[in-house]
């Protein structure tokens, strides 16, 4: 059987929707993390609960929506409540099976930044949106999925700034942060997935995307990445979900109804 | 009861210079033209606090009217980046731009904790992050009653608070329906508060899991119908998933800002409909 073309970035989409369980409930960013939610919702996992910040719990967009507030999301849940209800009983006392994040950084223990890059916080180089959801999603969620692009300018040695927390500095931070949820579980990326190692917590390359190299990935990463004896190579995207997928991305162009 | 205005009115007499001020609305129902008001009346000084600071804040930034941020998250959402509001903090364009940064899950207990009438909110939040060095509106405390280790933050009660909602009857009661984020208690915490509408009717017909703020907890209300867009207002219009997209390229750039100003903003009439 021959396998259809598709990008890296297609593939990194798929690997993220086939990492969310059937069933399970998940805290939804916009971007990279709803289109995944979404393709899921229309693979392998159709029961699967998305929840976003707004206060929709149980949406079922017809369309990717643009943003973590669009209309169809309210139009679509089995309820819509308060942002702070979303915060405080919902995603705090851990109610929330998988929060699902990216960001501007990222480090060897999945520590997240999108508040700063360069220079000192109040003389940053460049200012990022900030923190949102993120922290709390990262502390309070049973487990998290990192999506991210692999360069050298995201996989950092250092962060300019600690946003989100995943292992701190290594493995037990977690639990003395008081920190709730397991942390970062998956890292995935164009290039391949990183989990972290469960003795060290570092993120460790466990897996390659068809056609990519551990020397490539490396050179990707601004630390000595680790991997695995013989990553295991990624299942190439089938037929169903890159046409599912590509149908999908048509929905946000321009922003369509 | 709460008084029936023209929005000119209204912003006129409740947002002053160097007033701590909120404009909420999570994505949905947003105040655009009550921010575009405060932007023509020129008020300047002022604090902005808004959980998720987009477009309008990225206009009343550009336009010089603040002098503190209290936030988030600032971004253009499902664009980018908000390039006043990083142009103010990177390069103190047109002014500085002091900023209190927190979470989402801080500010929305901020906003519970100034509708509650209570000094702090305290949640699960912040830890191991380097927000907290950051402002000294972050502190921990030990729970009374297990030690706990928890977040402290401050209530935040505005001067003005000013949302948009879809109805309001002659009294001034207000109805508001689909997402309604941190609305009520930013009016509930607000000193002053001004709700812009689509419509004023007769009637408020009661909606299944709607918000209803009674007339005698709002200051007042001016009718602006699409007072919310580019957001949108459920059952209304849509959001115009465009506008946002063409921000993009008018916000990187001062000089087509500033036109955007003189144009959009302060070319109009007065902008009470």
């Amino acid at each position: 059987m021959s396998s259809p073309e598709f990008t890296a970035d297609e593939m990194m989409t798929v690997g993220a929707a086939r990492s969310l369980r059937d069933g399970t409930a998940c805290f939804v960013g916009i971007g990279l993390p709803s289109t995944a939610a979404n393709l899921a919702r229309r693979t392998h996992a159709p029961n699967l609960v998305l929840i976003y910040e707004s206060g929709t719990l149980g949406a079922k967009p017809g369309r990717l929506p643009l943003s973590i507030g669009d209309g169809v999301l309210a139009d679509t849940a089995d309820s819509v409540i308060s942002v702070p209800e979303i915060f405080n009983y919902w995603l705090q006392p851990g109610r929330i099976d998988t929060g699902f994040l990216g960001g501007a950084q990222v480090d060897r223990f999945g520590n997240i930044n999108t508040t700063v890059i360069g220079g000192d916080y109040a003389n940053p180089k460049v200012r990022l949106p900030g923190a949102g959801g993120a922290p709390e999603i990262a502390a309070s969620c049973r487990e998290v999925l990192i999506v991210m692009r692999m360069n050298p300018r995201s996989f950092v040695e250092k962060l300019d700034f600690i946003t989100s927390v995943g292992y701190g500095t290594g493995k037990g931070d977690r639990e003395a942060l008081g920190l709730r949820g397991r942390g970062p579980v998956k890292v995935i990326t164009d290039l391949g997935v990183l989990e972290p190692d469960p003795d060290t917590c570092e993120l460790t390359l466990t897996q390659l995307s068809p056609g990519a190299t551990v020397e490539q990935a490396r050179k990707a990463v601004g630390w000595p990445l680790k991997a695995v004896d013989e990553p295991a190579m990624q299942q190439p995207p089938t037929e169903a979900e890159l046409t599912v997928l590509r149908e999908l991305k048509t929905t946000i162009e321009g922003g369509a109804k | 009861m709460a008084r029936i205005l023209q929005l000119d009115e209204a912003i006129a007499e409740l947002v002053h210079d160097g007033d701590t001020v909120a404009l909420e609305g999570f994505t949905h129902l947003i105040p655009v033209a009550a921010g575009h008001e405060i932007i023509r009346q020129r008020r300047k000084d002022l604090t902005l606090i808004r959980m998720t600071p987009d477009i309008v804040y990225d206009q009343l930034i550009g336009a010089g009217c603040a002098r503190k941020l209290i936030f988030s998250w600032g971004g253009n959402p499902g664009v980018g980046s908000l390039h006043r509001f990083r142009d103010a903090i990177q390069n103190s364009w047109p002014v500085p731009l002091e900023i209190e940064e927190h979470s989402h899950a801080g500010m929305a207990n901020r906003y519970a904790a100034g509708a509650s009438g209570l000094p702090f909110a305290v949640l699960r939040g912040y830890a191991g992050t380097d927000l907290p060095e950051q402002t000294d509106t972050i502190k921990t405390i030990e729970c009374p009653f297990t030690g706990q280790r928890l977040a402290a933050v401050p209530a935040v009660n505005p001067d003005v608070g000013i949302i948009h909602a879809q109805q309001a009857d002659r009294a001034g009661n207000v109805q508001m329906w689909g997402i309604t984020g941190v609305q009520k208690e930013t009016v509930l915490a607000s000193a002053r508060s001004l709700v812009t509408v689509e419509e004023i009717v007769d009637e408020l017909t009661p909606r299944p899991g709607a918000v209803v703020l009674p007339q005698w907890v709002v200051t007042a209300v001016a009718a602006v119908p699409g007072g919310a867009a580019p957001s949108y207002a459920q059952g209304y219009y849509e959001r115009d998933n465009a506008y946002y997209q063409q921000w993009d390229p008018i916000g990187r750039d001062r000089e087509q800002f500033e036109n955007w100003l003189e144009t959009e903003v302060f070319g109009t009439e007065r902008s009470a409909r």
